[in-house]
């Protein structure tokens, strides 16, 4: 089985009838995506998409025994969307929704503590299980089914790194986001792949800002080597000047230790096989899994 | 967002915290009825522009009469100040603030920071204000302290105290260095700020605990609810080029090199800008097109690229997704018609329709280079630029 989204999966949308919810909802479910239904304030009891809409989570829990939300509400109310699908005890929150105010997602952090709860993103493409479903934006039709487990902060990499390890087929492909303060890191993201039976070599797509690769760097480090997995990754930003935003919210160099090489380094001495540009990265997981 | 050094302070104090007293200053004649009512011995006269280093660039004046202050005040409306983090041509000074100078007994270190390893805010302090933070941390580690404050919780009384001690303080002056850190503390929660370092955070003759310089960024996903912090934005400080972008949704960043660059998503950016500088050239700006790449989009950001004096080549690279190429294609085609292209220009799309796209670019008529990989438009765009002087 594949990691976060699997044929057991039943999935709503949050911010269902918006413009953004609709459109990839709309997506998702020609991607034959486990859609049970969606939720709209105010506009529960009606249908969107040929499936029900309620007007909280916990009522589409309820009625759709829902276990997955994917959250396209706007910046100023999807912190709280957010932890109406953790109160509502979900297993799996996708957060897409980019421009959250950091404070908030302070609070989501403070109000998930011990929660079984897993959330991915904010700010991020979210998740994709070739052949099973996708929550969130990642196109299904450049995605293929395989043994290559993708983690990303860039979504526009997660999809440079889909097309170039078609020939090996993705297991799974998760979207961690870009913001200063999220869900799932770099760490949580090889655990489940390093457990996941299906998934046989990790891409790792990092950029600067952070210390997220340096603590997956050092997590990898503690594989032991009877169970262990390749990993290749890239790391964004290498001619990034210092001190200024690029994009997303935490892309931003402040210290040496989150510089791309700083972080490059540290992958390297973990025995990551690192691509030095993005269009190496499908060649260097090909490396690290000793295949041609 | 960054704002003036006086704008923080101005912040702070409706929070309690003491920061000399002081005013802006836009015009010379403003200076003279300031220092009337300022009434102090010693004034200090800061040239207001976002750039550190200052003071050696000549920008900070201590002046110890007003006809000092007034003559100093004249000379820096106007002046170029050029440091380590401006451009070459250095940046305009459009206002001066004026406050009151002290006699420094102390001077520590105090700031509060988003600490992206805990999700929390994260207070470091140090004994050694006054000089290059970045240095005591490379020297004398030992002489940095570090708070964790976990996601979302208070800064309480017992931390503050424990900060006073840290910082070397005892007695009266621990008290009001415990009031001022709760105040800032306070500030930073309430008016969703990124970053607040105090420095020097000084103890002055007399007893009394001062933010002396202050520096303050503020996070822009909340500015919509921080009306008073957004209205300090000063649009002189940005590029003219960044502050159109912005106008469009784009994120844009100027940088040094020649080749202009067009983007979808941040990571893709950031990845062209390295793959630009693997093969030996360099990015005249970051651009990510951010969310849908439509047509009229891709058409605007061109536009602004291509208007970049510094631009000698332009590299598109998008990678579609869900969107049509072919329209795409259009929209580049219209949008250099309209600016009369004549810099080299190697697209990269990456969707649907994708041959229809490249079929526009060709028999376009203009001097287009549709690439199919990321790498060949890179190492296409870098040999057009070379040849051009």
């Amino acid at each position: 089985m594949a990691v976060l989204l699997t044929k057991e999966s039943k999935i709503i949308c949050q911010g269902f009838t918006g413009a953004q919810g609709t459109f990839h909802s709309e997506r998702a479910i020609e991607y034959n995506t486990n859609i049970v239904g969606g939720v709209t304030p105010e506009k529960g009891g009606s249908k969107h998409l040929d499936v029900p809409v309620f007007n909280t989570v916990a009522e589409a829990k309820k009625k759709t025994g829902c276990n997955a939300s994917g959250v396209f509400v706007p910046p100023p109310f999807a912190a709280d969307a957010i932890l109406e699908a953790v109160e509502a005890e979900l297993d799996l929150v996708v957060c897409i929704t980019d421009g959250i105010p950091t404070s908030d997602m302070q609070r989501v952090r403070r109000e998930m503590k011990g929660s079984k709860t897993r959330l991915v993103g904010p700010n991020c493409p979210g998740v994709l299980t070739p052949g099973i479903g996708k929550i969130g934006i990642i196109p299904g039709h450049i995605c293929k089914p395989g043994r290559i487990g993708v983690v990303s902060r860039s979504g526009t990499l997660s999809y440079e790194s889909a097309v170039q390890t078609a020939q090996l087929g993705q297991s799974t492909i998760i979207g961690i986001g870009g913001d200063p303060v999220n869900g799932t890191n770099f760490v949580d993201a090889l655990e489940l792949f390093l457990n996941d039976s299906e998934t046989d070599g990790i891409v790792l797509i990092g950029e600067i800002g952070g210390t997220a690769e340096i603590e997956g760097a050092e997590f990898i480090r503690t594989w032991s080597s009877k169970f262990k997995k390749p990993v290749a990754a890239f790391v964004a930003g290498a001619a990034a000047p210092k001190g200024r935003k690029l994009g997303h919210a935490g892309a931003i160099v402040n210290s040496g230790a989150e510089t791309a090489d700083a972080k490059k380094e540290a992958l390297k001495l973990a025995g990551v096989e690192v691509a030095e540009t993005i269009t190496k990265i499908g060649e260097a997981m090909k490396v690290s899994m000793g295949v041609s | 967002m960054d704002i003036h050094e006086y704008q923080p302070k101005q912040l702070l104090s409706k929070f309690g915290v003491v920061v000399p007293p002081g005013e802006v200053v836009y015009q010379t004649h403003e200076a003279e009825n300031i220092v009337s009512w300022l009434n102090e011995e010693k004034i200090i006269v800061k040239a207001q522009v976002h750039a550190g280093g200052r003071g050696k660039a000549g920008g900070v004046k201590l002046c110890k009469n007003n006809e000092e202050v007034v003559e100093t005040v004249d000379k820096m409306i106007g002046m170029k100040i050029i440091t380590p983090q401006t451009s070459e041509e250095g940046k305009t000074v459009r206002r001066v603030y004026l406050e009151k100078g002290y006699e420094i007994e102390k001077e520590l270190y105090f700031c509060i920071t988003v600490d992206r390893e805990t999700g929390g805010n994260t207070i470091i302090t140090s004994k050694k204000g006054g000089v290059n933070i970045e240095e005591v941390a490379e020297k004398n580690p030992d002489e940095i302290h570090k708070l964790k404050i976990s996601p979302g919780g208070d800064l309480l009384t017992h931390h503050a105290r424990t900060i006073a001690y840290n910082l070397g303080l005892t007695g009266v002056a621990a008290k009001k260095a415990q009031k001022n850190i709760l105040g800032i503390y306070k500030a930073f929660t309430s008016l969703d700020a990124a970053l607040i370092e105090v420095n020097p955070f000084a103890v002055v003759k007399g007893g009394d605990v001062v933010v002396l310089d202050c520096k303050a960024s503020f996070d822009d996903n909340a500015l919509y609810r921080q009306r008073q912090v957004a209205e300090m934005k000063d649009e002189n400080e940005y590029d003219p080029l960044e502050l159109e972008a912005a106008r469009h949704d784009l994120n844009y960043v100027k940088l040094d090199g020649n080749i202009g660059l067009m983007v979808n998503g941040a990571g893709l950016s950031m990845s062209t800008m390295d793959i630009i500088k693997y093969y030996g050239g360099e990015a005249a700006n970051f651009m990510d097109v951010a969310g849908a790449a439509t047509p009229t989009r891709v058409a605007a950001a061109f536009k602004l690229i291509y208007k970049d004096p510094d631009v000698k080549g332009i590299l598109i690279n998008i990678f579609g997704g869900m969107m049509r190429c072919n329209d795409i294609a259009q929209g580049l085609v219209d949008a250099s018609r309209e600016v009369g292209l004549n810099k080299p220009l190697v697209v990269r799309l990456e969707g649907t329709n994708v041959e229809m796209g490249m079929d526009i670019l060709n028999n376009s008529g203009f001097p287009i280079k549709p690439v199919e990989t990321m790498e060949q438009a890179a190492q296409d765009i870098v040999n057009l630029v070379k040849d051009i002087k």
